[in-house]
């Protein structure tokens, strides 16, 4: 038993340095990208490649002058990017990253909380996130903050509607809330994209609008909101609201692999011959690679698509979205009838 | 009203359902921007590379010597009165006994300075200069951190006598004949007028 | 004291705290956070008697949904001290006399209830989402099909009442 618990504390902190070694990297593949996609060379000055790039901007978010407004609420200030920074990371514990490891005899499973309403954690989760963009938002005391926090809450409200309605189809099939399970039941059968593409598109569109990403990047807006809820802040707090971002994008891409293209599963992973240990490393290696095609697939979105305008983002996530979700219910429970799984 | 006949009358046309969908013009976007990812970087890094330049670029200024290692200049002014961003700003001094191994004509500029902030490399200065004193060069002008370093004296302007700088592209053999033509007004002097 | 133990009355603290902080607090923002607080040390309750589902969906509906939108509320009405309006007397003793009669409701419940809990701290499945679901579903299908009849009523009234008036007849 205190194996198990000493296991999950080792766990935990591989899980939480993976994260943010990936979301610090993800800042340097994203401007590599964003480079590359327009012609250009990208950070190349900061080592090979511009390798320690995400060290130096780390640094440098570092060293900047610490600044808190005047008339601002100076612990709610502070808390803003802190709470966002935790609900970012807390998502991390209900995936399963891997089958698991005998090491002994004893077997060391690769999910940190193997709870099993782990799809309604997560919700959960991503729906108590705004909090911390709201409340940096508002005690800024800033008219362009408190805009970009109540443009950000309006979204992730309705974009988790059309989130969560498209998880009830899959829910439907799977008949479990248990990611590990969603998971382990992809192995057996197809992944589940083959049964549920619309759904995986309609979540795949929230996934884009609950991380704040282009096209759905509108609680920032650069360009008219001069950054939105983060346009007070400075030094590591900005950081936090940015690296946040990242590490959501790093879990959500996690949670699409494991929920729509079978997390850790490959196919014909059962034919090559290999067994235990070095299957659930190699299992571990491919999870990890949907996970970087997802984040490539984010960032080339991002360096595609134009900014929605906020009536557009409004229509599509409550006349588009909701509508064609309920329809996926309704077709995914028809075929469920016809063909007697249920 | 029709100004022109190229006006056209643009109709807001009704959105087919593919249209409306978005998803075609959504992956051909996609698929435009992926195939930027594999094309040639137009980049230049600059202090490993540079860009290839005309013979006859028009850079930082130089105060030319003469053979002799005297300088050319005799501050008549004209440069600053032709130069149309008045970048070029200085002041006259009489030759004293003893330097003319320094200053080839009996007045000499014990001042010259060009604002590069200012400069618009028009080369007009080159052009209005009688005594070939200052041309513009393929030399790129530094930048500095401040708007002072960027003001421009003699110490930078003036060629080292042991470090010429090579003028030849733009000063060649057309271009100086061109320059002593008297058929053309602006090479005559008041002199020549009066012959004629 | 069992790791439990301490939890559970580390959560009854805090629920009772943020509680009277909200109707305490001059800022009506704070009261909102300090209401998500309690939200959250409750659902912590629910956590500790094993009602998993009942937790996560009293965060995700509560603290991630109804008090998102009392934020968001709040923030764009931006109310402050100043500008609170005097409440009348008859409003004073009207609260009063309605807070008086729900604590006496409660204190009756509470007295013929028989208190179990705390007993058998993270023990039953009654709260897991496939219990849950077996009793909602066949013992209260009736009563939780006519909850969800109020909401679309709800719904279908408040897009009455949004719904602009095109036709002045």
């Amino acid at each position: 038993m205190d194996q198990i618990i000493i296991y999950k504390i080792i766990l935990c902190a591989i899980v939480f340095v993976v994260t943010l070694g990936a979301a610090a990297y993800m800042t340097w593949g994203e401007r590599k990208l964003a480079s590359w996609l327009q012609d250009r060379v990208g950070p190349d000055r900061a080592g090979p490649f511009g390798l320690l790039q995400p060290i130096a901007d780390g640094l440098k978010m570092l060293f900047k002058e610490e600044m808190i407004p005047t008339h601002s609420n100076k612990w709610l200030f502070i808390l803003g990017p802190s709470f966002f920074m935790l609900t970012a990371c807390m998502t991390g514990a209900v995936i399963p990253w891997g089958a698991g490891f005998t090491i002994d005899g004893t077997f060391f499973p690769m999910q940190i909380a193997d709870i099993n309403i782990g799809l309604l954690y997560m919700l959960g989760v991503v729906s108590i996130g705004v909090y911390g963009i709201m409340i940096g938002g508002w005690s800024s005391n800033n008219k362009f903050a408190l805009l970009g926090a109540l443009r950000a809450s309006s979204q992730m409200i309705s974009y988790e509607v059309a989130m969560g309605l498209a998880l009830i189809a899959l829910v439907m099939l799977t008949g479990t809330l248990n990611l590990g399970e969603i998971v382990a039941q992809q192995d057996a059968d197809y992944a589940y994209i083959v049964y549920q593409p619309l759904g995986f598109l309609i979540f795949l569109i929230c996934a884009f609008a609950e991380t704040n990403r282009a096209p759905f990047d509108l609680p920032e807006s650069e360009s008219e909101l001069v950054g939105g809820f983060h346009t007070e802040y400075s030094s590591m707090k900005l950081g936090f609201f940015l690296f946040a971002e990242y590490i959501n994008m790093f879990i959500s891409s996690a949670v699409m692999a494991s929920l729509y293209f079978g997390g850790y599963n490959f196919p014909f992973q059962h034919e090559l011959g290999l067994e235990g240990n070095l299957l659930s490393a190699i299992q571990t290696a491919v999870f990890l690679g949907k996970i970087l095609i997802f984040i490539f697939v984010f960032m080339w979105v991002r360096w595609t698509l134009p900014r929605f305008r906020y009536d557009q983002l409004m229509n599509l996530g409550w006349k588009v979205l909701l509508p064609l979700a309920i329809f996926n219910i309704f077709i995914t429970g028809l075929v469920m009838y016809f063909t007697g799984k249920l | 009203m029709n100004l022109t006949n190229r006006s056209k009358v643009v109709a807001k046309k009704e959105l087919t359902l593919m249209e409306s969908m978005y998803l075609p013009a959504i992956f051909k976007g996609m698929a435009i921007t992926l195939s930027h990812l594999f094309k040639r970087k137009a980049t230049i890094k600059y202090p490993e590379q540079t860009r290839e330049i005309a013979p006859v670029y028009r850079g930082q200024h130089v105060l030319k010597r003469d053979e002799a290692g005297a300088e050319r200049c005799t501050a008549c002014g004209l440069c600053a009165v032709a130069c149309p961003a008045e970048a070029i700003t200085m002041e006259a001094a009489e030759r004293n006994k003893g330097e003319e191994s320094l200053y080839r004509e009996e007045k000499y500029a014990k001042i010259y300075e060009i604002n590069m902030l200012r400069c618009i490399f028009c080369g007009l200065c080159e052009e209005a200069c009688p005594k070939e004193a200052i041309f513009l060069t393929d030399r790129i002008v530094p930048s500095s951190f401040t708007r002072g370093e960027e003001v421009f004296g003699k110490s930078i302007l003036v060629e080292d006598v042991n470090e010429r700088v090579d003028v030849t592209k733009r000063q060649t053999p057309d271009v100086l004949s061109f320059k002593q033509d008297k058929k053309h007004a602006h090479n005559q002097t008041f002199q020549d007028r009066l012959k004629q | 004291m069992s790791l439990t133990e301490i939890a559970f009355y580390f959560l009854s603290f805090l629920a009772i705290f943020s509680a009277l902080a909200v109707i305490l607090s001059k800022n009506p923002v704070y009261s909102v956070l300090y209401l998500i607080v309690t939200f959250f040390s409750i659902a912590g309750h629910y956590f500790l008697m094993n009602a998993q589902f009942l937790a996560a969906v009293h965060i995700i509906v509560y603290a991630g949904a109804i008090m998102v939108l009392f934020l968001y509320v709040i923030m764009m009405l931006n109310l402050n001290e100043e500008q609170e309006e005097k409440t009348k007397n008859w409003v004073k003793i009207a609260a009063v006399v309605s807070a008086c009669s729900i604590m006496l409701i409660l204190v009756s419940l509470i007295s013929k209830s028989t208190y179990n809990m705390g007993k058998a701290p993270m023990a039953g499945d009654a709260g897991l989402v496939q219990n849950l679901g077996k009793v909602l579903y066949k013992d209260y299908l009736l009563p939780f099909e006519l909850a969800s009849v109020l909401f679309l009523a709800a719904m279908v009234g408040a897009v009455y009442l949004s719904k602009k008036e095109t036709s002045k007849s």
